[in-house]
């Protein structure tokens, strides 16, 4: 199909507030090809793709589509444009038949026919070798089936341009393959696929160009052929970035928290951690690394006793008593009877950690409310406590009786981390703790970190910089589709070491479980 | 042409090709007195709304339909005391709804609570009234309503937790199963035969009614339910801000992922919660068929436990400013309702007067929530 | 009651068709208001809307009807001038009115200032019932009549004008034939409303703003005048369901009070037909029979009460079965009671 230019983005900027997601991007896109659009969490991809399908309008730059400039504005307006994007959480009726959803909002065609309908879905299926019953409800429907209905419910409106926002996130290794061999189909077809990945592989066994793109910047364009692993791990991460995060030596480490072999599978029957292990010793960092969704959250709260396993043990050793306890299949409330001294700052702060609507102090006894046997609360403690966060962490607020949801990101998590170190925990678990943060509450979190660490805590910091835990943690998990593919030391480990770890394709063998 | 477009789009994410004429953006907070000042403020225009209608209805000037209003509410002190009676009920099944509100658990089966607590009275008046010394009597009346109450309120609630049942539809239909068990007893109990009514219960021995205050020979009948309403509203204040059980409340309802995440048992605090709204219920009929009016009808709530909704509603579930809100109401009702014995309208005028201004409270929420930008005053506006 | 229970209770000493056809008869006379009650709110619930100011609505469309009918019946000169075609078209007219300007005020608050659907509904049945009450009371003041009620006998008759030859087919003619045109209209609203639900794009627009508007606006469907189309036509025709109590059933006698609680009746018939308003014929048929059926079954007066408790004891048993097994089409509208707005995604 040659050099035939299908849309063209020009100097693409776009800011939420004071973050820049974009910053002057450049991207091609050919007609009959597919092209990878690659890069870590937070490069900017889906904020890049989202002003092509009408999702955001770019504050900076412009689109050409055909050599035409144009204005996107909706999702009608990149319809009209031929662009269809499938986003990662689907726009689907649950109640409705595949048929049903496909046809939703479309205007045009004169009289009301499912039956048409459902014959023009099953002849695109024929065609690209999909397999849905444009009866079936979605509801009943695998990640994967509700995947093909997005796919073909854009093709149905006549698009010409797929965007596809991480697709393979939610599939099997099977269900990838068939995906794969559809959009080969549609690229022979002339149309041009855009797929927004992390996975090396994919972009290898897929792809005829990779736009690669790090912190909001466009970093180069491609041939697919003309590369390898390596050298598009190298483009993704960057060169190494010295952030001075201090970090001692542990002293005289033992073994505080022991996982064994734990497994679980969502709703619909994906395993998602599979056949986990590891130790988690006192006085150490151990970072854990991997893409978005590989498991992450499931495992912190698999501890945490918020999550059931099918298999597997967690041991939890008591520095008091040095008694074992399985902490598996337990509440958090039977978890904390047990006298384990757990600390959990999860990912989700204000949907999870902290009350918005509820100010400082309440939220800072959230964890402690329970204590004495009086019906009633006792605030002076927490109220102490509010302030001494407040002070210590230097959270940003007008006082301890504000809402937290009025609070900054940072300020947030301030609150959020203050309250789970102030219990003294033993073990200490933080999911993404720098997310949206600014340099300096950053390192104040790296720094109550490494006290954390002095004073004897088992610490697991699950992150999504590669910098920051190469500079920060003593080991590095890394996980990949719910399985350890393998555990670094973190003074030895290279970036595009942990790199490749975290994007390998499933079949290769995991590594040292005990690191 | 382009630059022009993405001045106009510069703060919002979805746009149609057309510019609407305004944009409607969530306020991020408002000061509790700016708030407070909306709310007031719109009480204001809505009175003035209901003056205008009753200067409409009745061609009398809107000073004097005030004037006779509040005499309406507090002309006497027969009024006064029939007015704090008012607002006590009403406090009472308005406390009742409160704690299940706080926890997003939207209970509109007050009223079916409050009868099934006034029969359970009656029953017991009835049944054991010649059985049993007064004062054990009276107790026994006041357990079995806040039993009955609170199985009347813990049903919807076993199967919320359960099947995660629509509890709104359940309690709805509950209030009318316990209507019609009333009526039901009504007629078994009715005195004398045929007349379809019970009428006063042991009006001869005065068995079971609850004992009325009286100083310097004085008997003041209303003061009893007053006083322990307004004590509840207080403790039902303490139990909400200041106990670990009104804590968890507050979490449940604000965010379920956190309470498991702290480990609160959610499924036990929606069963817990809602024994206590459906107890309070029950006591309010207890104090309706025992202390008030010694029978029982199906119209003895008389209503109260749907405008009981409105009234913690508006209070934003502060069972301090409840007491507020409810006079408010009654104080409206029995204003209007001496305006319709003047002028010779309807007593149902008080149903219109209220539901307009509470048209006009309901809608003043958005100005406090949300803020409007105009285009053409495209930088701020509120 | 308006019919003569005396020979009713005398035919329920012996089984005879004509008693069936007879009970059929009045079971669907009763049910008539409940399903036009329930049409409406369903149209209205399939957009998201749980608008408990449906009892309210009832009211107002049933007083609107009786002083557009009052004020045409007393400007004519004499009872003989009366004009059919007018008779029937101002009280429909008026009661459309009422009802949309309720339907309107509802999906002001609800939508465009997005307030807590739960209070406006109900602070709009309490609107409702007060208006309906006061405007009946006010009439009967005017008429300066001694029973409580207004009477509007001559445009009643256009209203309750049965179908040529109901009584000349014996029980075919008194359970199919013998009803004013509002009963025929009551079940073919229902139909059309089951049909455009099912087999319309509008339709299927309409249950995707109820079960998923963020989806629906994503596809370019407009939320918001979906939510305000349906809630207004659902309450003009819950407003109908008042209109038919007045002019149809109760022979245009006025009464405060009379509808009772027929609105709540209405919104149980939501929940008893799960959401299908074709089934709504046949659940409004049988709460209008376990609304009467104490009049054909021996028994004491007491157990009445008993059976007029069932139909709220069914719809619960329904809603808990419904809930418990989680078939995903029988369970109200996934987003019923929550308001939409397009930034809080």
């Amino acid at each position: 199909m040659g050099e035939h230019i299908a849309i063209e983005m020009k100097g693409i900027t776009k800011r939420f507030g004071s973050i820049v997601a974009n910053e002057d991007v450049d991207l091609q896109v050919r007609r009959g090809e597919i092209l990878a659009i690659l890069g870590e969490n937070g490069s900017g991809k889906t904020t890049l793709m989202n002003m092509l399908s009408g999702i955001y309008f770019p504050d900076e730059g412009q689109i050409f589509i055909e050599g035409k400039e144009v204005v996107i504005r909706s999702p009608k307006d990149a319809f009209d444009q031929k662009i269809g994007m499938i986003h990662q959480h689907f726009k689907l009726v649950d109640v409705f038949t595949a048929t049903e959803n496909i046809i939703l909002g479309m205007k045009d065609e004169g009289k009301y026919n499912l039956k048409d309908a459902a014959a023009k879905v099953q002849a695109i299926c024929d065609h690209y070798g999909f397999v849905i019953a444009p009866q079936k409800k979605i509801y009943e429907m695998s990640v994967s089936e509700k995947q093909t209905v997005e796919i073909v419910k854009v093709l149905f409106r006549g698009a010409d341009i797929l965007i596809l926002d991480e697709p393979t996130a939610v599939l099997t290794p099977q269900e990838t393959e068939k995906l794969f061999s559809v959009l080969r189909k549609m690229r022979d077809d002339g149309k041009s696929i855009v797929i927004i990945t992390h996975k090396l592989h994919e972009v290898l066994a897929l792809t005829d160009r990779v736009t690669v793109l790090r912190k909001g910047k466009f970093i180069a364009t491609v041939n697919t052929k003309e590369t390898s692993e390596s050298e598009l791990t190298e483009m993704m991460v960057g060169k190494k970035v010295s952030l001075n995060i201090d970090r001692a030596d542990p002293v005289d480490p033992t073994d505080r928290l022991i996982v064994k072999n734990i497994n679980c599978h969502n709703i619909e029957g994906r395993k998602i951690l599979d056949d986990i292990s590891f130790t988690v010793r006192s006085g150490e960092i151990l970072g854990i690394a991997g893409i978005a969704g590989s498991g992450q959250r499931e495992l912190l709260e698999s501890i945490a006793g918020l999550q059931k396993l099918d298999s597997g043990e967690i041991i939890y050793i008591n520095p008091a008593t040095d008694a074992p306890e399985n902490l598996r299949n337990k509440t958090p409330m039977q978890i904390r009877n047990l006298g384990v001294r757990l600390s959990f700052v999860p990912e989700d702060r204000l949907g999870m950690g902290l009350v918005g609507n509820m100010d400082i102090i309440d939220n800072v006894m959230l964890r402690s409310y329970r204590s004495g046997r009086s019906v009633f609360l006792e605030r002076k403690a927490p109220a102490s406590l509010a302030d001494k966060i407040i002070s210590d962490l230097e959270v940003v607020t007008p006082g301890p009786t504000t809402a937290v949801r009025k609070l900054s990101g940072g300020n947030v998590q301030k609150v959020l981390v203050g309250r789970e170190i102030s219990s003294a925990p033993k073990v200490l678990m933080v999911a993404y703790p720098v997310r949206g943060l600014d340099i300096n509450s950053s390192y104040m979190i790296y720094n109550l970190l490494n006290e954390q660490k002095k004073n004897g805590t088992a610490i697991i910091f699950v992150g999504e910089d590669l910098d920051v835990l190469v500079e920060l943690c003593d080991r590095i998990m890394v996980i990949n589709s719910g399985r350890i593919t393998g555990i670094v030391d973190g003074r030895e480990a290279v970036k595009e070491e942990i790199g490749l770890l975290m994007t390998k394709s499933d079949d290769a063998k995991g590594g040292n479980a005990n690191g | 042409m382009a630059d022009n477009n993405a001045v106009l789009t510069e703060n919002s994410g979805e746009k149609k090709v057309r510019e609407p004429l305004f944009h409607i953006t969530k306020k991020a907070s408002v000061p509790w007195q700016q708030a407070w000042a909306v709310r007031i403020g719109s009480v204001v225009v809505a009175l003035i709304v209901c003056a205008l209608i009753t200067m409409f209805l009745t061609h009398i000037d809107p000073i004097k339909v005030y004037a006779t209003m509040l005499n309406g509410a507090f002309g006497t002190s027969r009024r006064i005391w029939s007015l704090l009676q008012g607002v006590a009920m009403l406090l009472c099944v308005s406390l009742a709804v409160t704690p299940a509100f706080k926890m997003r658990f939207w209970n509109i089966g007050a009223e079916g609570q409050v009868l099934i607590g006034g029969l359970a009275t009656a029953a017991c008046m009835i049944l054991l009234g010649d059985k049993l010394p007064n004062a054990l009597l009276i107790l026994v009346m006041l357990v079995s309503a806040l039993a009955a109450g609170a199985v009347w309120g813990l049903l919807p609630a076993v199967f919320k937790a359960k099947w995660n049942t629509n509890e709104t539809l359940f309690t709805l239909m509950m209030n009318y199963v316990a209507t019609q068990l009333v009526a039901y007893f009504v007629t078994v109990w009715e005195v004398p035969k045929g007349s379809g009514k019970i009428g006063i219960i042991n009006q001869a021995t005065r068995a079971g009614w609850v004992p009325v205050i009286s100083f310097g020979g004085k008997n003041y009948d209303y003061l009893l339910n007053i006083i322990v309403v307004f004590a509840l509203t207080f403790v039902l204040y303490a139990y909400l801000k200041y106990s670990k059980h009104g804590y968890e409340i507050a979490v449940v309802g604000e965010s379920e992922n956190t309470a498991r995440y702290i480990g609160i048992n959610v499924k036990k605090v929606i069963l817990r919660t809602m024994i206590l709204s459906g107890g309070i219920c029950g006591l309010a009929g207890f104090l309706l068929v025992g202390s008030t009016n010694h029978t029982v009808t199906t119209t003895i709530a008389g209503g109260r436990g749907f405008t009981a909704i409105m009234v913690s509603w508006l209070a934003k579930f502060n069972p301090i400013f409840m007491i507020l809100t409810s006079a408010l109401l009654v104080i409206l009702e029995k204003g209007a309702g001496e305006i319709a014995t003047i002028y010779g309208l309807n007593k149902s005028f008080s149903d219109i007067l209220t539901g307009v201004i509470l048209f006009f409270i309901i809608g003043s929420e958005f100005f406090i929530n949300y803020s409007v930008h105009f285009r053409k005053a495209h930088k701020e506006g509120k | 009651m308006i019919f003569n229970v005396a020979s009713l209770q005398s035919a329920a000493g012996a089984f005879s068709w004509t008693t069936v056809a007879v009970f059929l008869q009045r079971a669907i006379v009763q049910g008539i208001p409940l399903l036009y009650g329930s049409t409406g709110e369903i149209l209205t619930e399939k957009s998201g809307n749980l608008n408990l100011g449906i009892p309210g609505i009832m009211y107002i469309g049933g007083i609107s009807g009786v002083i557009g009918s009052f004020l045409y019946e007393n400007s004519l000169p004499s009872r003989d001038a009366i004009n059919p075609v007018l008779a029937i078209l101002i009280p429909l007219l008026c009661s459309v009115a009422g009802s949309l300007l309720a339907g309107l005020l509802y999906c002001f608050l609800t939508v465009s200032l997005r307030a807590n659907q739960n209070v406006t509904g109900l602070a709009l049945t309490t609107f409702g019932v007060g208006f309906g009450n006061f405007f009946g009371a006010s009439l009967m003041k005017l008429t300066g009549s001694d029973v409580p009620s207004v009477a509007l006998s001559a445009t009643s008759a256009f209203f309750k004008k049965a179908l040529p030859f109901a009584d000349k087919l014996g029980n075919f003619g008194t359970v199919f034939l013998s009803y004013g045109f509002m009963t025929y209209l009551a079940i073919l609203i229902a139909i059309v409303a089951a049909v455009v639900l099912k087999r319309t794009r509008i339709g299927l627009h309409l249950r995707s703003v109820g079960e998923n508007p963020a989806t629906a606006d994503a596809a370019g469907i407009n939320v918001n005048r979906y939510k305000y189309a349906f809630t207004c036509i659902g309450s003009v025709i819950a407003g109908f369901g008042g209109l038919y109590y007045v002019m149809d059933y109760a022979c245009g006698v006025w009464s405060n009070e009379g509808f009772g609680d027929r609105g709540w009746l209405a919104i149980a018939l939501v929940i008893f037909c799960i959401w299908r308003s074709n089934w709504g014929i046949l659940g409004s048929i049988l709460f209008g029979g376990l609304y009467i059926v104490y009049l054909f079954v021996p028994g004491s007066l007491s157990t009445q009460e008993l059976y007029k408790m069932l139909p709220y004891v069914v719809t619960l048993i329904v809603l808990i079965i419904t809930s418990a097994r989680k078939k995903r089409e029988n369970l109200p509208p996934a987003s019923l009671g929550l308001s939409y707005f397009r930034e809080d995604r």
